[in-house]
């Protein structure tokens, strides 16, 4: 009888909580923890753990200015390689960085996640979003 | 009585050291070799290790190398390639804790050989270690022949492989350690930064093994 009540209280504060997350919160935390695995699995070994680089080699993923002022076009980034010279937490980089075969919803969970680790903040980047940027991709 | 105490005092360091240094002795790895000899008219049975053969490479400075520059030496080696997607950015960020280790010890090295020879010519070698930060002659990165490349990977007990048909290079991220007489005395999941921990420690262990310290 008693652990009944306990679940039943249990179960009342879960269905209280969920429901006192807002709709854009439940997006951001579905988008945040898809794109923690697909971090792990397809920029990890380069990009390392915290988003730190590597050396001169590889630039780390924790210039909130750079990201922000690149917000749009970030999937494209992932979607076409990324080439040339860039100024990462005030430092040249201008090695390549290649494609890598992921979906539209694949790249928008990954940039949720880069854009909102590392000491980033930039809220969700959705489906949306993404589609709409990549249509643009020069 | 001076000098009885102190030849018991030489007698116990001996014991002590000779017990620590066993216990503390690396295995050594690879295909052994009974050999039998005559000596002195008598039959005596010796064990041969294998060991790396000679080979000739250049580094990332233009200067050939070859395993008598490696004389007195202790050293890592591994395989890779400048534009590997996958797993080698994640070794050499591993490997760069192990050179910042013994990077003032003369009598260490790194040797990093190139798979892809074709593009990772001596230029883009010397370019990558500059950005890597890499600099004097503890880490050599090393370019040759292909044939010579795969050769020697088989002597480390490496799989190397040519480019599949999806244009990737296929091969294993072992680090592997060398003793002062060319024997493999540890092999090393490279991408794993706790086994390049325990690489580190096995370097100082057998830099400590008094065959080493012997040995020029």
């Amino acid at each position: 009888m008693k652990v009944k009540l306990i679940a039943g209280i249990l179960l009342l504060i879960t269905v209280v909580v969920v429901s006192c997350q807002s709709d854009e919160q439940v997006e951001f935390s579905r988008y945040y923890s898809g794109g923690s695995s697909i971090y792990q699995q397809h920029c990890q070994n380069c990009h390392g753990e915290k988003g730190e680089g590597l050396q001169s080699l590889i630039p780390p993923l924790t210039d909130s200015i750079y990201l922000k002022n690149n917000k749009t076009l970030l999937a494209c980034f992932l979607k076409n390689g990324l080439k040339g010279k860039i100024i990462i937490n005030k430092r040249e980089f201008d090695d390549e960085m290649k494609p890598d075969e992921l979906a539209p919803i694949e790249i928008a969970k990954v940039l949720t996640y880069v854009t909102n680790s590392f000491g980033n903040k930039m809220g969700v980047i959705n489906l949306q979003m993404v589609e709409g940027d990549m249509a643009k991709c020069r | 009585m001076m000098r009885k105490l102190t030849l018991i005092g030489i007698m116990a360091f001996a014991l002590l050291s000779s017990c620590t240094s066993k216990s503390n002795r690396l295995p050594i790895l690879g295909s052994k070799n009974p050999v039998t000899k005559t000596v002195d008219g008598k039959q005596v049975t010796d064990t041969t290790y294998a060991t790396i053969p000679d080979f000739k490479f250049v580094n990332q400075y233009g200067d050939t190398i070859t395993a008598k520059n490696l004389d007195g030496k202790i050293y890592v080696a591994d395989f890779f390639f400048t534009t590997c997607p996958s797993i080698c950015p994640l070794m050499h960020r591993n490997m760069l804790n192990v050179y910042k280790e013994f990077k003032d010890d003369n009598n260490f090295r790194i040797l990093s050989h190139t798979i892809d020879p074709k593009y990772d010519t001596v230029p883009v070698l010397k370019r990558y270690a500059d950005k890597m930060g890499i600099a004097g002659n503890s880490w050599w990165l090393l370019h040759g022949n292909k044939g010579d490349t795969y050769g020697i990977a088989k002597s480390y007990l490496q799989s190397v492989q040519e480019r599949n048909p999806a244009g990737q290079y296929i091969h294993d991220g072992f680090f592997i350690l060398i003793d002062k007489q060319k024997r493999i005395r540890g092999t090393y999941e490279g991408t794993d930064p706790k086994e390049v921990d325990k690489l580190i420690a096995d370097i100082k262990t057998l830099k400590a093994e008094p065959e080493q310290v012997a040995a020029k």
